[in-house]
């Protein structure tokens, strides 16, 4: 399955190898070609020799860890967040360091020997470390460099058509990329970018973008769901179930009219069932796409996923078919009316 | 794998909320048949295993209790909002900001994943981050519709915590109820140690119900038995950032033997002997307030009980993740055994006396 896959594959930023080799695995019998850049972005090219518009499809590869930056005398390892992650999330928690994936745990002070007082503030991030079972700080050495990035250990699974599991954000994206590029033939160049580092401030998607000079790009990402008891129906931003989330403009870009509409039309041409993503805040790849060379028309389309940024997320699988489905009805479009 | 561990991790990885030990008692059950000469459940839902002693004379050998509790905390619903999403109470000490952003397994009509939340951080303030979450606040969306949910769980429903049993370097593991499932355990290894001793006493190794809420299966099966000589297996605090080295024992270093006044004189002196005797590595732990564990319960059943405790290091108790050594497990067993093997009547006899 190739959520599962893609999802319990370690991938934090900078760290994207485990992830990308996936991706090159799943797209070499249906694309032209394959490379990667500087950066370490992945693109998968399919249509190269037609005419018409130039499309970027992007996703991003990498996710929000941990990095370990201090061995203690005790075997014990210091560590800090690598894009945002609620502290208060971490403790209690599993997780796999490094290229071997040296298992770990977050623990805390038994509430035995914690004051009453104690339980009302989070635990603060110099306060946790990680357990992997080392007795002293030569055993750690051999286990763990400084630098070693960590993910939690979250197992992907599916009920009816929920799915649960970690970095949704954005791995649906690469793989919803991935199945488009399996089922469909493209009548103008598709360029599938798979992008790293987009968690610790949108740096590697662009960076394909300048090279690529497309026509158009279409960003494919996990966004967050606050349908939950607490908040107020207006502050929602996305509802699970209600469709795949249309951007109109968030802290990065404003979606290029043109697509704008156009995804539109599609969806009501094609009864795909959609909601505007409802809040302004928090940015994407897509910004900075946008603002590459004189300017790059860019979107944004995502699947609203509840507790993103923490080990464990859940999505409605029709969300995310939704998804593919409003971009292929975008790309009938585009092979129509072209850009 | 080792045995120990393969045993441990089903162990752990199954739930056993408090007053609802049963799949875990099956689970023990199955295991401790092969080393014993019997098995009887009570009404309570405690678990006996006994093991008769190798006697020659037709006098009554002395009752021995060996109790490791096999219930763990955990959660319980206590309303179903509108859309589905449940409110929850906790069964036994947990510690709510263990629980954030945790995958559950929701005990309904049959098992329902779910995840623990809150609200978003997003839409949460810089005051809002300074504070823990309370359990109040939180909730569990289950991952199921809403008319399934309608149908198939209800308030009362118990909610354990989803998490694999996990073998980190060396010996280490980590995982959930390990508070007290590593003291079924030690009964497990006890009971294949003694394969190889002889023993004049009969014992009944117990994994009991209901530690957690208020120490009560111990209580039920030791006036049940009625033994001279109850030992309680649990787990004590192990060492770790923020605990003072008194008040915790260290992982690894072996099992720690109880000290306090719940603990008969006579059965700790045997303990350190036995240990001593047989270069078994040990730390000491003192309890000054014993409340904490089955001993509390066995000492004064019926007439009273000569006690004792032996505790294996844990960190980072009742949360999802504690942590062990499984050679502490392995040395708290030998040690027990070559205890039980010393035992006779005569040495029963002197523990009246003062």
């Amino acid at each position: 399955m190739l959520l599962k896959k893609l999802t319990e594959a370690m991938g934090v930023s900078s760290n994207e190898d485990e992830v990308r080799e996936i991706i090159k695995a799943e797209v070499e019998p249906y694309v032209d070609r394959y490379y990667t850049d500087m950066m370490g972005n992945l693109i998968a090219v399919k249509g190269e020799d037609k005419s018409g518009p130039r499309v970027v499809l992007s996703a991003h590869m990498d996710e929000v860890g941990l990095m370990i930056t201090k061995l203690e005398d005790s075997g014990l390892l210091k560590f800090k967040t690598v894009g945002g992650i609620d502290e208060r999330i971490l403790v209690s928690k599993q997780v796999q360091i490094g290229k071997s994936k040296i298992p770990g745990v977050i623990g805390a002070k038994a509430i035995h020997l914690q004051q009453k007082e104690e339980q009302k503030k989070p635990i603060p991030l110099n306060k946790l470390y990680i357990d992997i079972g080392a007795k002293n700080k030569e055993e750690a050495e051999k286990l763990v460099e400084l630098g070693d990035l960590a993910t939690f250990t979250t197992k992907y699974s599916q009920i009816g058509e929920y799915a649960t599991g970690k970095a949704f954000d954005d791995r649906l994206g690469c793989a919803a990329i991935i199945e488009l590029m399996q089922e469909e033939e493209f009548d103008f160049p598709v360029y599938g970018v798979f992008a790293v580092q987009e968690e610790v401030g949108l740096r590697g998607s662009a960076r394909a973008a300048y090279a690529i000079e497309p026509d158009l790009a279409i960003e494919l990402e996990g966004t967050s769901a606050s349908d939950v008891p607490g908040t107020e129906k207006h502050g929602y931003s996305t509802t699970v179930g209600e469709g795949p989330a249309i951007t109109v403009m968030d802290s990065s870009v404003i979606t290029h009219k043109k697509i704008l509409k156009g995804l539109l039309k599609a969806a009501e041409k094609n009864e795909i069932k959609y909601q505007y993503r409802r809040t302004n805040v928090g940015g994407t790849d897509a910004g900075m796409i946008s603002l590459v060379k004189e300017g790059i028309p860019a979107a944004v389309i995502s699947v609203p996923c509840r507790y993103i940024h923490s080990p464990v997320s859940l999505m409605n699988l029709d969300d995310y078919q939704g998804l593919k489905a409003l971009v292929k009805g975008y790309f009938a479009e585009l092979e129509k009316e072209g850009f | 794998m080792d045995d120990n561990f393969t045993l441990l991790k089903k162990l752990s990885e199954t739930s056993g909320i408090s007053g609802y030990e049963q799949q875990v008692s099956q689970i023990i059950s199955e295991n401790f048949a092969p080393y014993c000469d019997e098995i009887k459940g009570d009404k309570m839902g405690n678990l006996m295993a006994v093991k008769r002693a190798d006697k020659d004379s037709s006098n009554r050998a002395p009752r021995i209790m060996l109790a490791a509790h096999m219930d763990e905390i955990g959660l319980m619903v206590t309303k179903i909002e509108e859309k589905g999403f449940i409110r929850f109470t906790s069964v036994g000490g947990i510690d709510p900001r263990t629980l954030l952003a945790q995958e559950v397994v929701i005990h309904g009509l049959e098992d329902i994943p779910g995840i623990i939340g809150a609200k978003p951080p997003h839409l949460t303030n810089e005051n809002d981050r300074k504070k823990s979450v309370e359990m109040e606040k939180m909730f569990i969306d289950p991952v199921l519709g809403k008319e399934d949910i309608d149908k198939k769980i209800s308030v009362g429903d118990l909610i354990s915590i989803k998490r694999e049993f996990l073998s980190l370097h060396g010996d280490s593991a980590a995982g959930k109820a390990v508070d007290d499932r590593a003291g079924v355990l030690v009964l497990y290894q006890t009971l294949k140690e003694l394969q190889q001793l002889k023993t004049k006493v009969d014992l009944y190794a117990v994994a009991t119900v209901q530690e957690e809420v208020g120490i009560r299966g111990a209580i039920t099966s030791t006036f049940n038995i009625n033994p001279e000589i109850g030992i309680a297996i649990d787990v004590c605090h192990a060492t770790m950032p923020g605990v003072d080295e008194e008040d915790a024992a260290e992982m690894g270093k072996g099992p720690a033997i109880g000290v306090g006044p719940h603990v008969h004189r006579s059965i700790l002196q045997r303990l350190k002997e036995t240990a001593v005797n047989y270069g078994i590595e040990h730390q000491i732990e003192p309890y000054p307030s014993p409340r904490g564990t089955d001993t509390w319960g066995i000492q004064v059943a019926r007439t009273g009980v000569a006690s004792g405790l032996i505790s294996i290091p844990l960190r980072y108790m009742h949360t999802s993740v504690e942590t062990l050594s499984l050679t502490d497990i392995k040395k708290a067993g030998q040690l027990l055994a070559r205890f039980i093997a010393s035992l006779d009547a005569d040495f029963v006899e002197g523990l009246r006396c003062y």
